[in-house]
C-alpha cells in the first residue's frame, strides 16, 4: 500500500477514523485492541478516508468495518475476499482492508483466501484467530485443536486444524505476519508493515474470545511465560529467544531444533531470519512451529516481491489501448463479415 | 414452401427458386460440422438471406467417435422472407456417418436429399450406431432423394497433391462436402476461399487442401449429374442498412460494452468458465481496448461477489453464468438487493436440474430467477427473445439496474447463445443514453434516502465525505446503519418491494401481435418468440382467431398485462419447463390458461406450436 500520494490537508488522526457506532463487542473481547490499534495506525499511512474501504465476511471479527468512518462493506459468509478482489479489480487505487476470521476465513471462504493470495492483489487481509465460532455461540472453528471439547464437539475435536500461516504460504502470499491482540506495539507494527507492503498482506492476529475460548493464547500473552513460547523474527537477525535470549532456533538437517546458546553453540550456527527469501521454505519452516515443542514466531514471515493482479489488468489494458487504440463501438459491431442491405 | 422452377441455361440443370431452406449437416463431434454450418451461414448471410441456425453438439469435448453420443449437427434456416427459427425440418441432411444419420434422419423432410459419406459406414461404424445392417443397402431410405457418395475417397482424390499426410487430408473432407451443398443450393464458393486463406495463413498446404476439397466438392455436383435439381432461395426484403451475422453470446457482450459506453462508464464482467455461457467471457476478455476488465473467478460465488464490489466503486458489473451457477449466486443476489447496488447476473439457461444438461436448451430457471432467493428478495427479471435481441436485454437490464439501485437477472438460454441471426448494426447514437448519478455533497448525503423511484443514491468510495458502510444486515430507513427492530424491517421490506414493483411504470406496456382481444391468444417468453411468432403467423393466415403477446419483463410484469390477458377468451401458454410463466400468470391475475410444455434439450418447432393452437380453436383445451 506504498502507492498513494501524502495528502495535504491537515494529518488524521485516531479519533477521524471512528464512526459514530457503539462497538457491540463482548467486553473484554480481544477485537477492541485489534480495532484500536488500527485507529493508530491508518492515519500513519497518509491515505485519505474516502480512498480506504474495509471488508468483512460474517463473524464476530466482520463487524469491524462498522466502527471505522471509512469506506465499508459488510459481506456474507466468507465472501469478504471475493468482494474485495472486485474492488480492487475495478478500482486498484482504493487501500482495500478485509477483516476475517478462522472460520469465515479459512472454513467457508477458505476458496477465496487461497485464490486472493495467490492473484497478489494489493490487499490487507487480517484473519483474527480466536480458534472458535464466536457468532453462533461456541462451535469448534478449522483452527481448534484435536481433542478441543466445544458445543459442537462434546466427545472432542476430531478435524485436524489448519495453520492460517502455512495455508497463506502455501498459496504463494507475498506478505505472511502474525501478531497477538494485546501485544499492542507489536501489532501496530505489524499492521503498519502489512499496510505498506504492495500485494496481499496475510496477517494472523491472535485474538483472544473470553466467552467462548478464554485463554487460548495465554501461553504467548502471558508475561511470565511469552519469552518462552514465542520468539520475535526480526529480518537478517538469529532466532534468539528465552526471557534470557539464551536459547535459539537452530536447523538440524531441514527440522528446526531449540538450542540454547553456549557450550560451542553461538549466535552463528543458529538460523537467521530472512523475510525477503525468493522461496518460501524457510516462512513455511517457521510457520510449523508450534507451542509447546517450539516457541511461536510472531513477526514478519514473509515479504518478497511479486506483480499484483491489479498491475498486470491495467498493464494489460494500457498495452491494449496502446496496439489497438481505445475502442469505437462502430468498430466493435462491425467485427467479422458485415453486409449491405440497401 | 413456394416454389417455381426456371431454367438456367448456362449449367443446363433445373434451378428451383424456393422461399425458405433448411439444412442440416451432422457427423461426428471431429468432423468440423460446427464449421461447415457456421461457413454456410455466413456465405448465406452475405447473399441477403434471413437466416437463424441451431448449432447441436455433445457436452463432451471429444466423445468416442462413430457414437450416437458424438453426434454434432449444425442446421441453418435461410430464406427470402423474415424468418424467426432455424426451421421444423430439414430439406437436405448432410451425414457424415452412420451415428449422425441415425440420429439426425427423423428431422428430414419427406422425400428430402440426404447425402451421407458412404465411406464412414463401415461394419465398425453401424455397429457403434446400432445398425444391424447397412442402412444404404436396404429399402428403408427409400422415402428419401438418398446420394450415398464415398466423399472420403473423393476427397482425398482432391487433395491428395496439397502434400498432407493422410489423417491431415482427410480432415478436409467436411469441406468437401460444403462444397457439394454449396452447389446444391447456388452459394458462391468466395466467401469461405477468402476465410480458408485468412484461417489458414500459416499453413499454406492445409489453406491449399482445404480450398482444394471446397472446390472438388462443388465441381462433382456440376459434373456429377446425380442432381437433377439446384435450389435458389433469393435475398430477403429486410430492413434496409449494414449487417452482420451474430449469437445470443455475442449479442449480449456487445450490449454489456454498448450499456456501459452510454453510460460513461467501464464495464467489469465476473464469470466462472460454464456452458453455455462461457462465450460471454471470451467475447469480453478480448475487449481490454474497450476498458473491459474480464475476471475469471474461482468459483461462481466469487465471481458474484467480485462484480458486487465493482458495482459499489461504481462500474458497471455483470456476473454471467448458467442455471447451476445461479443458485451458487443466491446468497450474494441477497446481499445486492440488500444493498441496492445495481448489478446485472445474465443466466443462460440450459437444461436442469443439477448439472443436467450442459450444452442443451431449457427454461426452467424462471421460478429460480423470480424466487430463489432466502426471505423476501424482489428483483428485476428479463428475458431476450432472439440472438439479436439479446443485445437490447442487455442494454435494457443495465438502465434498470442503474435507474433502480437494483440487481437484475437477464434470462437467455443455449439456444439463444449459440443460434445466430442477421443482425442490423445500430448507430452509436441511436442507442439509448444510461443516465448515472453519484452523490458528492456531504451535507445531504443520506446513504438509505430514496428518489422518486425508490433509488437510493449510487454513493461510490473516492468521494469525500460520503464514507459510509453498507452490508446484508437489515438497514435502517434513511440512515443505512444496522436496525434489527421489526417496524423498520417491515417498512424497508416493503420499500424494496415497492421499487422493483414501481419498475413496471418505466417499461413499455405489453404489446399483442395480432388482434387487441378475441379467442385465443398465446404467451410467451425468452426463446420460444420465434417458434411462436411463425405459428401464430401462420394460423392467422389460416383465417384463425389467435394473437400472440411475447414478454421481455418476466418481474414485474408490464402495468397492462392483465387487461391484455382478460381481452381473449382462452390463452395458451408454450414454454420448455413445466409450466412456470403460466403458474405465475394464473397466480396473479386469477385468469384460466392452457400450459403447453417440452422438455427434450430442444426448442419447440413451429408446427408443434401449431397443431395446439388448431387442436385448441377446435374445441379441445387439452
Amino acid at each position: 500500500m506504498s502507492a498513494h500520494t501524502p495528502q495535504e490537508t491537515p494529518p488524521l488522526t485516531a479519533k477521524d477514523f471512528a464512526s459514530d457506532q457503539e462497538v457491540r463487542w463482548c467486553p473484554g473481547c480481544g477485537d477492541y485492541s485489534i480495532l484500536a490499534q488500527i485507529k493508530k495506525v491508518l492515519p500513519r499511512l497518509g491515505i485519505p478516508r474516502e480512498q480506504t474501504v474495509f471488508v468483512s465476511g460474517i463473524g464476530c471479527s466482520s463487524r469491524f468495518p462498522y466502527y471505522l468512518d471509512t469506506y465499508g462493506f459488510h459481506g456474507i459468509h466468507g465472501r469478504p475476499l471475493a468482494i474485495a478482489s472486485g474492488i480492487k479489480a475495478a478500482h486498484p487505487e482504493l487501500s482495500v482492508w478485509v477483516v476475517t476470521g478462522d472460520g469465515d476465513g479459512l472454513s467457508i471462504g477458505g476458496n477465496h483466501l487461497l485464490h486472493t493470495i495467490r492473484r497478489n492483489f494489493d490487499l490487507n487481509i487480517l484473519l483474527f484467530n480466536n480458534r472458535i465460532y464466536g457468532l453462533t455461540k461456541g462451535q469448534y472453528s478449522p483452527t481448534s485443536e484435536v481433542g478441543k471439547l466445544t458445543r459442537s464437539s462434546p466427545y472432542g475435536v476430531i478435524d485436524f486444524p489448519l495453520h492460517p500461516l502455512s495455508v497463506a504460504i502455501g498459496a504463494e502470499a507475498s506478505f505472511v505476519a502474525r501478531t497477538i491482540d494485546v501485544n499492542v506495539k507489536h501489532l501496530a507494527y505489524v499492521l503498519e508493515r502489512a499496510a505498506r507492503h504492495r500485494g496481499t498482506s496475510f496477517v494472523e492476529i491472535y485474538q483472544d474470545c473470553n466467552i467462548f475460548n478464554h485463554k487460548a493464547f495465554e501461553y504467548a500473552t502471558d508475561k511470565r511465560t511469552k519469552a518462552d513460547t514465542t520468539i520475535e523474527l526480526e529480518h537478517g537477525r538469529p532466532l534468539v529467544f528465552g526471557p534470557n535470549r539464551d536459547r535459539g532456533i537452530r536447523l538440524n538437517g531441514l527440522d528446526p531444533e531449540v538450542v540454547t546458546l553456549g557450550d560451542g553453540i553461538t549466535e552463528d550456527d543458529l538460523l537467521f531470519h530472512d523475510e525477503r527469501a525468493a522461496e518460501p521454505s524457510l516462512a513455511y519452516l517457521l510457520s510449523r512451529m508450534h507451542y509447546p515443542a517450539f516457541p511461536e514466531p510472531i513477526g514478519v514471515f514473509r515479504a518478497a516481491e511479486r506483480d499484483t493482479y491489479e498491475d498486470l489488468l491495467v498493464e494489460q489494458t494500457r498495452a491494449a489501448v496502446a496496439k489497438q487504440g481505445t475502442g469505437r463501438l462502430a468498430d466493435l459491431f462491425a467485427d467479422g463479415d458485415t453486409w449491405l442491405v440497401e | 414452401m413456394i416454389t417455381s422452377s426456371t431454367s438456367d441455361s448456362a449449367k443446363q440443370t433445373q434451378v428451383e427458386v424456393l422461399e425458405s431452406v433448411a439444412v442440416r449437416f451432422a457427423g461426428d463431434s471431429g468432423d468440423g460440422m460446427q464449421l461447415t454450418g457456421t461457413q454456410f451461414t455466413n456465405t448465406s448471410a452475405i447473399l441477403g438471406n434471413d437466416l437463424s441456425t441451431l448449432p447441436d453438439f455433445p457436452a463432451e469435448i471429444r466423445a468416442p467417435a462413430g457414437s450416437l453420443g458424438g453426434v454434432s449437427g449444425f442446421q441453418i434456416n435461410f430464406s427470402s422472407r423474415r424468418i424467426y427459427t432455424p426451421g421444423d425440418r430439414v430439406h437436405a441432411l448432410i451425414a457424415m456417418n452412420p451415428a449422425a444419420l441415425k440420429t439426425n434422419l427423423p428431422d428430414l423432410e419427406e422425400g428430402g436429399i440426404l447425402i451421407v459419406n458412404a465411406d464412414a459406414f463401415t461394419a465398425g461404424n453401424l455397429a457403434k450406431a446400432g445398425y444391424e445392417t447397412n442402412p444404404l443397402e436396404d429399402d428403408g431410405l427409400r422415402n428419401f432423394r438418398l446420394h450415398a457418395l464415398p466423399i472420403e475417397r473423393l476427397n482425398s482424390e482432391a487433395v491428395k497433391d496439397a502434400g498432407l499426410t493422410t489423417k491431415a487430408a482427410t480432415r478436409c473432407k467436411n469441406f468437401y462436402a460444403l462444397g457439394l451443398v454449396y452447389w446444391l443450393y447456388n452459394r458462391p464458393l468466395e466467401p469461405t476461399l477468402r476465410w480458408i486463406e485468412e484461417k489458414f495463413a500459416k499453413s499454406p498446404a492445409v489453406a491449399d487442401a482445404n480450398a482444394r476439397a471446397l472446390r472438388a466438392g462443388y465441381y462433382y455436383g456440376e459434373t456429377a449429374e446425380i442432381f437433377p435439381l439446384t435450389y435458389r432461395v433469393e435475398r430477403a426484403a429486410i430492413a434496409p442498412g449494414r449487417y452482420r451475422k451474430i449469437t445470443g453470446n455475442e449479442a449480449a457482450a456487445l450490449g454489456f460494452i454498448a450499456a456501459a459506453r452510454r453510460a460513461g462508464k467501464q464495464l467489469f464482467y465476473a464469470s466462472y468458465p460454464i456452458t453455455p455461457a462461457s462465450d460471454v467471457l471470451h467475447e469480453l476478455a478480448r475487449r481490454k481496448h474497450f476498458g473491459v476488465r474480464t475476471y475469471q473467478a474461482e468459483d461462481e460465488i466469487a465471481a458474484v461477489c467480485a462484480a458486487i464490489g465493482a458495482a459499489f466503486t461504481g462500474e458497471f458489473a455483470v456476473t454471467g453464468t448458467s442455471g447451476p451457477g445461479m443458485a451458487l449466486k443466491s446468497e450474494a443476489l441477497g446481499l445486492a438487493v440488500m444493498t441496492e447496488l445495481p448489478l446485472v447476473l445474465l443466466n443462460v439457461q440450459r437444461g436442469g436440474p443439477s448439472t443436467g444438461l450442459p450444452t442443451k436448451t431449457e427454461q426452467a430457471d424462471l421460478f429460480q430467477a423470480v424466487w430463489g432467493r432466502n426471505g423476501e428478495c424482489p428483483l428485476p427479471v428479463l428475458a431476450a427473445a432472439s440472438a439479436p435481441n439479446c443485445f437490447d436485454m442487455a442494454m435494457e437490464a443495465f438502465r434498470i439496474a442503474a435507474r433502480f439501485m437494483t440487481p437484475v437477472i437477464l434470462l437467455s438460454d443455449g439456444y439463444l447463445a449459440n443460434g445466430a441471426e442477421p443482425w442490423r448494426i445500430p448507430e452509436e447514437d441511436d442507442l439509448p443514453k444510461i443516465e448515472v448519478e453519484h452523490p458528492t455533497d456531504p451535507e445531504s448525503f443520506r446513504p438509505y434516502a430514496r428518489d422518486a423511484a425508490g433509488a437510493r443514491p449510487w454513493a461510490i468510495p473516492g468521494t469525500p465525505g460520503l464514507e459510509h458502510r453498507v452490508g446484508g444486515l437489515e438497514k435502517a430507513d434513511l440512515t443505512g446503519t444496522v436496525n434489527y427492530e421489526g417496524p423498520n424491517h417491515e417498512r424497508m421490506v416493503h420499500l424494496r418491494a415497492d421499487k422493483v414493483a414501481g419498475i413496471a411504470a418505466d417499461i413499455p406496456p405489453q404489446e399483442v401481435s395480432g388482434d387487441p382481444s378475441g379467442e385465443l391468444l398465446v404467451v410467451s417468453w425468452g426463446s420460444t418468440y420465434g417458434a411462436v411468432t411463425s405459428a401464430v403467423e401462420r394460423c392467422r393466415g389460416r383465417g384463425m382467431d389467435v394473437s400472440s403477446a411475447h414478454l421481455h419483463y418476466l418481474e414485474p410484469f408490464p402495468r397492462n398485462l392483465g387487461e391484455v390477458l382478460r381481452s381473449f377468451r382462452r390463452i395458451l401458454v408454450p414454454e420448455l419447463n413445466l409450466g412456470q410463466l403460466d403458474a405465475r400468470l394464473r397466480a396473479r391475475y386469477l385468469v384460466e390458461t392452457t400450459g403447453f410444455s417440452k422438455m427434450q434439450g430442444k426448442p419447440f418447432l413451429i408446427h408443434e406450436i401449431e397443431q395446439k393452437i388448431e387442436s385448441m380453436l377446435n374445441g379441445n383445451n387439452g
